[in-house]
């Protein structure tokens, strides 16, 4: 797996598949696409550099744990339930803002912070195994 | 981006419109703020000092919710809260009777005494492999378990659980774990898979599944046979969650493997989910076929009462003899299920309850006698009275109480359901709890004989001289003993005081037995 | 469709108990994943099956003109094999554990949690 062909395309590869990712979470609400299929390319992409350029390489290039992005997913998928408190809604209602940004207007709503949550749990849950798994198939 | 939702398709006849008072959030604090507390544990995993300190404050506001909950539901009766305002039954429903708030009370404390009892158990490694994330994570998944009113949300919150106490049961990786859990995991994948077999058929049959709407559509059904099946099905299913005879030896196989801190949160929080299940399905969605299948839930509880004490006193080694004793817990409470009414389903619901506080009390025991002398097997113990006069007291309350002595917490949930045999016609089944009663009484009073009572282990001299305990360092005795107090305490109070308790679970039994109040809350502003 | 289905259900469910029945681990676990897609097509089934016609609601009309595929079967299957996935990988990594620490991957063989001939309890002191 370790030729140089592989190992020079896998940086560029990597970046463009978590490029891609997040443009699959963000298409997601109405059309195909979302946090947890997001999370998978995104996953995937650290997988393949893993691969090609070892384990400590992908840890340090993440800098933060992949267990705590998976925690900090988990807490604002939590989170993005609460601002129903001030809405007088039930919990985890879709509320939506429409801010102008010069001519165009961001559609940002509780929903996009939840599938953000869910791509980071799985970004984080899913790297981690696979992390796991290729240090120790190198071991 | 998602496009903005301009739709011209007026779609407020699907919404809620009622608006959330502030004291609906009761009903899903128990479940979100353990998982944000998990979160965060998970983010902060290296900073081991904070780990406890954040993790007990959280288990504390929890228990005060929790209360509250308690208090909302048996002031006002059941609530529900919709997830994303869409009507019910097409939004999740979380509703929460006074069966849910009371198991739901009782759980945070005992995660709670547990939580503070870890904070000076858990090792440094094991904090850093996530064990109040776990511990933040099971009790949000046993939360959810209670107090979901959608039987998809059960599965899930089943898995949640469930996928939290691996990593719980694992925590070490020593030997014996890694083949205690291999066992505990096998089998209760097993279990949660037959369930979602069960809820594809319910599917299939009913079209929904909120738990009010099958409750309220299964009266016009007009083949029972399909329903029978399921029923069955989900008796199944969770009688091997609940860790009922013939489908009880993962229980006594593991749960001996891993810290007894955990140990204690299995055995206050685990199996009674399963026993939690089969109340709120066999007895509130599928009564008819309940009645139908009552005798043989009622052999089924019996064998489990007797071959679990029976395993209980043959086991040598205290930690096992503990497993046996909650596999035996299980056939009480099946009893109260088999007979219902409202004495078997209130003395189940207490017996549940006592079950919780006084199995994890036992377990911690059982962690500080491991401590305190390094051995679990009977023939090594002894000494433990004269070395803390104190603890052996506590024990003695927790011994006589799973016993089921009076004036003992265990006492009165089977006096409820012996009752209510006698007053069924199944003499016999009254016959085999007395008789588990005295069995069990045996079985842990020889652990009172041996490891207390008795000056030194076999072959000692007896006498305080010629066997030393190695005493708790200072700092964590008293975290740790006032958690075990904190139980023993709650045990006393069940006991003595049982009226509180009694009336709660007798109104929580009419729910079930009669669950218009739960369907009210659910439909209550649609109709 | 359906009747066609359901045997294909008998046909997982069937291979996955003989798998479970056998006392080693690789074997048990192969049995557990079949047994997670038997249940998925089985949810999936019990949903009614009906021709491609997605669930797409008229941007005028309040109701689907006609008989659309139920999404809430697909929606419970997601989240199924979702769940599914998780814990294959856990028990996978589980057995693997196991299987190198124990030495052994014959469950008859894991005794370590339950050693066989342990003595009975005393009965005096």
């Amino acid at each position: 797996m370790n030729t140089i062909i592989f190992r020079t395309v896998a940086p560029y590869l990597t970046s463009l598949m978590v490029l891609f990712s997040i443009f699959v979470l963000l298409r997601g609400h109405n059309e195909p696409g979302g946090g947890f299929i997001g999370g998978l390319i995104a996953a995937s992409a650290f997988a393949i550099y893993g691969i090609a350029c070892g384990v400590q390489p992908v840890r340090r290039a993440l800098y933060f744990h992949p267990m705590t992005l998976a925690g900090f997913g988990l807490f604002i998928a939590a989170l993005a339930g609460f601002p129903s408190i001030i809405a007088e809604v039930p919990f985890l209602t879709g509320l939506w803002i429409f801010p102008k940004i010069g001519q165009v207007e961001l559609a940002l709503s509780t929903p996009l912070v939840f599938d953000i949550g869910v791509y980071f749990v799985v970004v984080g849950a899913i790297t981690s195994i696979a992390l796991a798994l290729e240090e120790r198939e190198t071991n | 981006m998602a496009a903005a939702p301009h739709t011209p398709v007026d779609i407020s006849g699907a919404m809620i419109e009622v608006p959330v008072a502030a004291h609906d959030w009761l009903i899903i604090a128990p479940v979100v703020l353990p998982i944000l507390a998990g979160a965060l544990l998970l983010m902060l995993r290296k900073n081991t000092g904070w780990q406890a300190v954040l993790a007990n404050t959280v288990l504390g506001i929890l228990l005060v919710c929790c209360a509250g909950l308690l208090d909302l539901v048996w002031n006002e009766g059941p609530q529900t809260m919709t997830m994303g305002r869409w009507l019910p039954p097409f939004g999740i429903s979380f509703s929460v009777d006074l069966t849910g708030a009371i198991l739901a009370l009782t759980g945070s404390f005992v995660a709670f005494a547990c939580g503070i009892y870890a904070a000076n158990d858990i090792d440094q490694t094991r904090l850093r492999y996530g064990f109040y994330s776990f511990l933040m994570l099971m009790v949000a998944g046993v939360n959810g378990a209670f107090l979901t009113g959608d039987v998809f949300n059960l599965y899930v919150w089943f898995e949640v659980l469930l996928i939290s106490s691996f990593g719980l049961i694992i925590l070490g990786s020593e030997r014996a774990q890694l083949d205690g859990a291999l066992k505990y995991a096998f089998l209760n994948l097993i279990a949660t898979t037959l369930f979602l077999i069960a809820t594809g058929y319910l599917y299939g049959t009913f079209g929904t599944l909120n738990m009010a709407d099958i409750t309220r559509k299964i009266s016009t059904m007009p083949d029972s046979g399909p329903v029978m099946t399921i029923a069955a099905l989900y008796l199944f299913a969770f009688a091997m969650k609940a860790a009922a005879f013939p489908l009880n030896f993962w229980l006594p196989s593991s749960y001996h493997t891993p810290r007894l801190v955990v140990s204690a949160l299995f055995a206050g929080l685990l199996t009674k989910v399963g026993i939690y299940a089969l109340l709120r399905v066999m007895v509130m969605i599928f009564a008819a076929e309940r009645a139908e299948l009552a005798f043989i839930i009622a052999v089924i509880a019996a064998a489990t009462m007797i071959f679990g004490v029976l395993g209980a006193l043959a086991q040598s080694d205290i930690r096992r003899l503990m497993g046996f004793l909650v596999v035996s817990g299980i056939g009480s409470m099946l009893a109260g299920i088999a007979l219902s009414g409202e004495l078997g389903l209130s003395g189940t619901l207490f017996y549940a309850v006592h079950s919780m506080v006084v199995m994890a009390g036992l377990y911690l025991a059982a962690g500080i006698i491991v401590r305190t002398s390094g051995e679990h097997d009977m023939r090594k113990l002894g000494g433990h009275y004269s070395a803390s006069p104190l603890f052996a007291a506590g024990f003695v309350v927790l011994a006589l109480a799973v016993s089921g002595l009076p004036p003992f917490s265990g006492f009165w949930p089977k006096l409820m359901i012996v009752r209510g045999a006698i007053a069924g016609g199944a003499e016999w089944l009254a016959a085999a709890i007395l008789l588990t009663g005295l069995l069990t009484s045996i079985a842990i009073v020889r652990v009172w004989a041996f490891a207390f009572w008795r000056g030194g282990p076999e072959g000692a001299r007896d006498g305080a001289e010629s066997w030393k305990l190695t005493p708790i360092a200072e700092n964590a005795a008293l975290p740790i003993h006032a958690s075990f107090a904190l139980l023993v305490v709650a045990s006393l109070w069940l006991g003595l005081f049982p009226e509180t308790l009694a009336s709660a679970v007798l109104d929580a039994a009419r729910g079930l037995a009669n669950p218009d109040g739960y369907i009210g809350s659910v439909f209550g502003d649609v109709q | 469709m359906e009747p066609a289905l359901i045997l294909l259900v008998t046909a997982f469910f069937a291979v996955s108990i003989y798998l479970l029945l056998s006392r080693h681990v690789i074997r048990m676990l192969l049995g557990v994943a079949m047994l997670g897609n038997g249940v998925n097509l089985l949810i999936f089934t019990a949903g009614r099956l009906t021709r491609e016609v997605p669930p797409i609601i008229g941007i005028d009309d309040m109701v689907p003109q006609t008989a659309t595929a139920n999404p809430l079967p697909q929606a419970l299957i997601l989240t199924a094999i979702v769940i599914s996935f998780s814990f294959f990988a856990f028990l996978l990594v589980l057995g693997y554990r196991a299987y190198q620490d124990l030495g052994t991957d014959d469950t008859g063989d894991m005794r370590l949690a339950e050693p066989q001939g342990e003595p009975l309890p005393p009965t005096g002191y």
